[in-house]
């Protein structure tokens, strides 16, 4: 058998060292790889991986020696070229102990001062760690950082592993604080992208100018100021996962270039003639109606289609009426933990007023709520003095003119103007509102607690319970 | 019925395919009656699938299976059922047919010339 020269790194110390020694170092499988894509050189967790050793596998085919399926099916290898950037994919191998070893492979081009390709770097992890089987990483009720039961978040929890699944465009829509953002990096996690990056652009944080710059980046000398050149937040997310928040809020312009880069994948920097190819997932949400946006001339119709592939709409609070209580509980154990408070629970009327509170800042606002009530109170239980004191107080939109709709995020908004006579009073504080709004609904049902509740938008075990409030009959 | 000397080589171009569950084509070879020579029956498999090629050596009545990366259950399949698998070998098919006819081929042999490869 031929000696093998053993490869030196020059000029990198006062002395040269060797580079299997380096390499050995690292607790990753590296793989150099000459331009036909045989094997130069591995170091040895590639031979704990496969099975073969340096000897055996030096001047063989990638192919036979790693044995992914990525390299059969289709060489990622066969999509890098000299300025490509690194090529990131999930596959598996058989090794030559008969076992298949879940695998992540990242490929890179090796260039020549010219900027030549002379090989590839590839390394190798063994993902096995990750994907245990039977254990789950979710609990009952939760999916990654999201918590819920009702039917609403159940659909939405069955949904968002098949989401992951695959690369097309996700819409998510809701109210503020239903859990956009978790959501979606609940997806990016549960995705073959997870050990990518996952990068968040607020869209509406920063003027018009300044963004296109740090979304797409720049050329040196493009403009004042740009004095190096800036890869933009799309090719950060390069290989992970883009999202878009506050996409409603991204001007006219900026919505071209975005539709651009979802036909293409190609990104040009501002002030560049050459483009990037990227791969990244695009996740979009937005609190906004996009379709009236569509309407009124402020969101172009062909963006909103492509981003619109997969559409996810997470439930207000408001519908999610079996949630309150598991996420009220959550939130407790969670800040009495990190707070060091000994608080046990909730007293009767404490638990009574937050779940009869319409909470138009859904989870967010609660679990600011419990947050306060944790940081207030003194004693074993949260009492109602613990709470805001706004819960106690009419909603704003409310203390209005008679015959005027409660506000758009009441339950049953918009419902009771329908049947025309339910009178608002005004001047009173919002409990004795409800009371009355109840008593009212109650008289024009005739007694009927189904007709009342329907009158009101709620259903008869909300009915039933704030009856029990208000100490209604 | 099962011929000893009747082999079946999953097949990645002209060369022995590097995984058995993902091989789309093989080759059948069967020993000439009374003679040196062999006849060689290529067949393109209508999908990728571990369970169809066992399921395929099987009515073929294949004695010995040249693969490469092939996974345990699969392996623990056909040699229970008394085909002899010579797994992990890495090489263009006639050099490994040359060499399995010689027998001289053992499992995890790489057969050289490499020149030849599959894209």
């Amino acid at each position: 058998m031929t000696k093998i020269p053993i490869p030196q790194i020059t000029n990198l110390f006062g002395r040269s060292i060797q580079l299997d020694a380096m390499l050995d170092e690292i607790p990753m499988a590296i793989v150099i790889l000459d331009p036909d894509r045989r094997i130069v050189y591995m170091n040895k967790s590639v031979s704990a991986l496969t099975g073969y050793s340096l000897a055996e596998a030096r001047g063989i085919s990638c192919h036979n020696i790693i044995r992914s399926g990525a390299c059969i099916k289709s060489c990622p290898l066969a999509r890098i070229k000299k300025d490509s950037e690194p090529v990131c994919v999930q596959s598996d191998l058989i090794n030559r102990d008969h076992q298949r070893i879940p695998i992540r492979i990242t490929l890179a081009p090796l260039t020549d001062s010219d900027g030549n390709v002379t090989g590839y770097i590839e390394s190798i992890e063994d993902i096995r760690s990750f994907n245990v089987p039977g254990e789950d990483h979710s609990h009952a009720f939760q999916f990654s950082e999201m918590i819920g039961k009702s039917p609403g978040m159940t659909k939405v929890f069955q949904m968002l592993p098949l989401i992951a699944l695959n690369d097309s465009s996700v819409l998510i829509t809701g109210e503020t604080g239903t859990g956009k953002d978790l959501a979606a990096e609940a997806i990016h996690e549960a995705s073959n992208r997870a050990k990518g990056l996952f990068i968040k652009i607020n869209c509406g944080a920063l003027p018009e100018t300044l963004l296109e710059s740090e979304h797409f980046g720049h050329q040196k000398g493009a403009f004042t100021g740009a004095v190096e050149n800036k890869p933009g937040r799309f090719r950060l997310a390069h290989n992970g996962t883009l999202y878009l928040t506050e996409i409603g809020d991204l001007p006219l312009p900026l919505q071209v270039k975005l539709l651009t880069f979802l036909d293409d994948r190609v990104i040009y920097p501002l002030g560049s003639t050459k483009g990037f190819e990227v791969n990244v997932r695009v996740i979009a949400g937005t609190h906004r109606d996009l379709m009236q946006m569509v309407r009124d001339g402020r969101f172009r119709k062909d963006l909103l289609f492509r981003l619109n592939v997969v559409r996810l709409h997470l439930p207000p609070l408001r519908d999610r009426e079996d949630d309150i209580r598991l996420l009220m509980d959550h939130f407790l154990n969670t800040f009495t933990r990190n707070f060091g408070r000994k608080i046990s629970g909730f007293s009767k009327d404490a638990l009574l007023m937050l779940k009869s509170y319409p909470y138009p800042g859904n989870v967010r606002e609660l679990r600011n709520i419990i947050e306060y009530a944790v940081n207030v109170s003194q004693g074993a239980r949260i009492e109602v003095p613990d709470l805001p004191a706004y819960l106690s107080e009419p909603p704003a939109s409310v203390q209005t003119v008679p015959g005027e709709s409660p506000p758009d995020d009441y339950p049953g908004a918009g419902r009771i103007p329908e049947h025309g006579a339910l009178p608002v009073r005004t001047g009173a504080n919002w409990g004795e509102t409800e009371k009355q709004m109840i008593l009212d609904a109650l008289v024009k049902a005739g007694g009927r607690r189904s007709r009342a509740a329907e009158l009101l938008g709620w259903g008869r075990s909300t009915l039933w319970r704030k009856m029990k409030l208000h100490e209604i009959g | 019925m099962k011929t000893p000397n009747k082999i079946l080589i999953p097949l990645y171009g002209q060369e022995v395919a590097p995984r058995f569950d993902l091989t789309a084509e093989a080759v059948i070879v069967t020993p000439e009656q009374n003679g040196p020579g062999r006849v060689e029956k290529f067949i393109v498999l209508p999908q990728v699938s571990a369970e169809k090629l066992c399921h395929l050596i099987l009515t073929e009545g294949i004695g010995t299976v040249i693969c490469g990366g092939i996974e345990e259950e699969y392996y623990q399949y056909l040699t229970w059922k008394r085909i002899q698998v010579i797994d992990s070998v890495i090489g263009p098919l006639e050099a490994v047919i040359d060499r399995f006819v010689r027998n001289e081929l053992t499992t995890g042999d790489i057969v050289a010339d490499n020149s030849e490869t599959a894209e």
